[in-house]
């Protein structure tokens, strides 16, 4: 953007803001202005790819997090600025596509220009004598140009090679705006979500059961399709011994599903890299878990809550946690918050246990327990997994240390307050991803089409050829002059070639140098 | 030969591929600093095309005897230490496909699964890229780059080793052998390449500066600096294609396997794409007024940079899906 702007009508600043925005220089830019505008999203968590993390980056960082949401740090990939330049950048590629295309259109018709007047200024060039005429000369110059567009005019040959470089140049282009087409395409009408589900349990395929749900602007939840699924049966193995114990090794969920209401169930049999396929619409595996079956008891003796609780996975062994809300227990509401360890196992008095292994053998409940308001009414939804501890006080223990519940497989634990709490049975959950992105077949075809245009850009040499002859005498002076169109190729070498191919055509000997 | 066997194997065969390249980094460092005095070797491609058969004939410079016995014997110290240098480094890549090698036996799978073997395997690639290479284009003078930084991840890749053993259910796929793959070879052919960007921007910043009676060093005897722009193009023009291929269509297929769908901005993801990103800057820069030559070359050395962060930075400190693969 070096010229100033022409101080003309709106028509000409148009037309210069046109050109500007379609240079080279500008292209540039905008390709360097989208990297560095997505590394952001790598560093901060977004909403569209853990929604949670987004959750407990806001809690870390109170004073910095507002900033982040109003600047769309959150979700850098949809954000307007994100947006605007790639958006810029499509214009300016298409701007920069549509004249070239005609470019191309014309060149490929033309016939290979005439020879400059001094050769000398050519990148590369080289003359040679030989007492052969000019004709033989020039029809020597034929053999050796090879392969190339050819028009021999009077005293001189023209030859031009590598239109297709250009061709495939357009066709990556092109592909680019396709495939940035067909991600909006995908991004605009798909849809996608995650469910956890636990043993025994069901899901069917509406909005409010999902616990994150994302979709593109123009789809509408109400058309999501009506399928529904039982998960029976969830099988996660575990290498036992070595220096890998402990790696997980499969996972697989088994259950019935019903494309339609109505269908009859069908076995499906989900495992990691190998989704449910229904429609357009595919589940996946993508995470597992335990979900201890909970009977809280409250101080009047009715049964408050009854349920498995999915406990997300923290680490390597399965250390998880998770909370368990009993809005509904009398008299006050009941709130725990703590973590399941699948093998656990104590490492001292005082300290908690840890677990030593992702497979149960020894599965252990540690909860903290609070009483009072917990909010679910309060109209803001809340995530089931974060318990609000606003209006909430955490039971102690006489000497002022929290106090823990411990809970086994069938044990039950009074609660101090009144009421118990029970770890009924253990059970497992499967987390799936559902999803639909329509189109996605274009953005895949178009850079796969993209990488064979970009194969034929950057191999081929578009290269123009001059032989001009001239009698001097006895003797034929014969000039050489060869022009690359994008000046990056290993030219002397190549018109050493051409030269020796050249005289070798005459019946010459390489001169002694 | 057991399992077991095997990894032992493998662990031997890649510490001593890790020494045999740290002898050959030194040695081709030896044939740089033996070079330091001497004057290039003859005035050679620099001049124009048609001027070229015009050889300064070897002996017309003025010196005594001695210094041209002197000069001789540098030169071949110079000459045997790159010898040496080139040598070790083919018996390192020798040691380290073995390793490599067995290292897959061992495991039974493809032997680029978690950081510890990607850093191995990408660096037996570096080798072979370098030594094909130094076969077709002659590009010796990037050995002590290459060698020495393929020491450094070797040496490096110690500090996250695990045994050898099965993948985690995530990385069960074919696509995992390609997308690796690609992303190995095109990164081997972009050190190459940020190597020789390197040696470009110091040796035409030489070449502007240095007058004509102070060019002495092993710098000198490389091939001008447009000779080694040519070089560090043509090896990005062969990686960015076998980039886009690995990251943008054999990437987005596992993940669409494996997670459920084809890209959704995991920092790896990410990375990949300013990767990407920068590179298709390169290239643009190579055809604009104003960013050939240096400001291109340093797009090359910040492609490369954001390569090996994503190899490096992402696995060890971002974390995402991705870090399945540890
Ligand atoms: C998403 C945006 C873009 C991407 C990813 C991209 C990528 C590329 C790549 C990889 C090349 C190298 C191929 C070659 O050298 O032949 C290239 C070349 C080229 N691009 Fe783009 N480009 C983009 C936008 C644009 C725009 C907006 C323009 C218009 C100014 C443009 C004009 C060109 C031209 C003229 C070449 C040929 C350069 C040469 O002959 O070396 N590109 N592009």
């Amino acid at each position: 953007m070096s010229q100033a702007a022409p101080a003309l009508g709106t028509r000409e600043m148009l037309r210069w803001a046109w050109r500007q925005l379609t240079s080279m220089r500008t292209a540039l830019f905008l390709l360097l202005l989208l990297a560095i505008a997505a590394v952001p999203g790598s560093l901060v968590p977004q909403s569209g790819v853990d929604a949670r993390a987004v959750e407990a980056f806001k809690l870390d960082h109170p004073t910095l997090a507002p900033w982040y949401e109003r600047l769309g740090v959150f979700s850098v990939y949809t954000s307007p600025w994100f947006s605007a330049i790639y958006l810029l950048l499509m214009v300016s590629l298409i701007g920069c596509i549509i004249p070239r295309s005609a470019a191309y259109w014309q060149a490929v018709r033309a016939r290979p220009p005439r020879a400059p007047k001094n050769f000398d200024r050519m990148p590369a060039s080289a003359r040679f004598e030989t007492e052969k005429s000019v004709d033989e000369v020039l029809v020597a110059a034929r053999t050796a140009v090879g392969r190339a567009r050819v028009d021999v005019v009077d005293d001189q040959l023209r030859a031009e090679t590598g239109h297709l470089r250009e061709l495939g140049n357009l066709v990556f282009h092109v592909s680019v705006v396709a495939v940035l087409i067909g991600v909006a395409a995908g991004a605009l009408f798909g849809y996608r979500g995650s469910a956890i589900v636990s043993e025994g349990d069901g899901f069917s395929n509406v909005l409010t059961q999902y616990d994150d749900f994302s979709s593109g602007a123009l789809f509408d939840p109400d058309d999501l399709p009506p399928f529904s699924l039982t998960l029976d049966d969830l099988v996660a193995k575990f290498q036992l011994t070595g220096p890998q114990r402990g790696a997980p090794r499969l996972f697989e969920a088994r259950g019935t599903y019903q494309p339609r209401p109505g269908d009859s169930e069908r076995r499906y049999d989900v495992k990691v890299n190998h989704p449910l396929k229904i429609g357009s619409t595919s589940v996946f595996l993508v995470g597992q878990g335990y979900a201890p079956v909970i009977k809280v008891t409250d101080a009047k003796g009715n049964v408050a809550f009854e349920d498995a609780v999915p406990f997300l996975p923290k680490d390597g062994t399965y250390t998880s946690t998770g909370v368990i809300k009993v809005p509904d227990a009398e008299p006050k509401g009941l709130g725990f918050q703590g973590f399941f360890l699948p093998t656990a196992v104590s490492t001292g008095d005082k300290d908690a246990p840890v677990s030593a292994f992702p497979a149960a053998a020894n599965p252990l409940v540690g909860l903290f327990v609070f009483t009072g308001d917990l909010g679910v009414d309060a109209g803001t939804p809340q995530s089931v997994f974060v318990l609000d501890k606003t209006r909430l006080t955490q039971e102690m223990n006489a000497d002022g240390t929290p106090f823990r519940v411990s809970l086994s497989e069938g044990q039950t634990v009074d609660l101090p307050g009144g009421g118990s709490i029970e770890f009924v049975e253990l059970r497992q959950f499967a987390r799936f991803q559902i999803s639909s992105s329509p189109l996605v077949q274009v953005p895949l075809i178009g850079i796969v089409v993209g990488v064979l245009g970009l194969i034929l850009s950057l191999s081929i040499k578009p290269r123009r050829t001059w032989v001009r002859g001239r009698r001097e005498g006895a003797v034929t002076v014969v000039e050489v002059a060869v022009l690359d169109r994008v000046p990056r190729d290993d030219l002397p070498a190549d018109l050493d070639d051409l030269l020796e191919r050249l005289r070798s055509a005459l019946g010459e000997e390489k001169e002694p140098t | 030969m057991s399992l077991s066997d095997y990894a032992t194997a493998s662990n031997y065969l890649i510490a001593a591929a890790t020494v045999v390249l740290a002898l050959a980094a030194l040695a081709y460092v030896a044939q740089w600093g033996f070079a330091r005095t001497l004057a290039p070797e003859r005035e050679t491609v620099s001049l124009p095309h048609s001027l070229r058969s015009r050889e300064v004939p070897p002996g017309s410079t003025t010196g005594t005897v001695v210094e041209l016995v002197e000069a001789t014997e540098s030169a071949e110290r110079s000459d045997v230490a790159g010898g040496i240098g080139l040598s070790l480094t083919a018996l390192a890549w020798l040691l380290l496909l073995l390793g490599v090698a067995s290292r897959g036996m061992a495991a039974e799978r493809v032997p680029w699964g978690n950081m510890y073997e990607f850093g191995c395997a990408a660096i037996l690639m570096v080798l072979t890229a370098y030594l094909v290479l130094v076969k077709v284009w002659s590009i010796d003078w990037v050995g002590p780059m290459v060698t020495g930084f393929g020491t450094i991840v070797l040496g490096a890749s110690m500090l996250v080793y695990v045994p050898a053993g099965p993948l985690v259910p995530a990385l069960h796929s074919y696509w995992l052998v390609i997308h690796v793959l690609g992303a190995m070879i095109s990164g081997a052919a972009f050190l190459v390449g940020a190597a020789a960007s390197v040696l470009y921007l110091v040796k035409s910043k030489a070449e502007a500066t240095t007058p004509d009676d102070e060019r002495t060093g092993f710098l000198w005897r490389i091939p001008p600096s447009a000779k080694i722009d040519q070089v560090a193009y043509r090896v990005h023009a062969f990686a960015f294609p076998i980039w886009t291929f690995a990251a943008l269509i054999a990437g987005p297929i596992w993940a669409q396997y494996a997670w459920g769908r084809y890209w959704g901005w995991d920092p790896k993801e990410v990375w990949a794409f300013i990767t990407w990103v920068v590179y298709a800057g390169y290239l643009h820069a190579r055809a604009t007024a104003g960013w050939k030559g240096k400001a291109a070359a340093i797009l090359a050395l910040v492609g490369f940079a954001t390569f090996v962060f994503n190899f490096t930075g992402v696995n060890l400190f971002v974390g995402g899906m991705h870090s399945y693969a540890k």
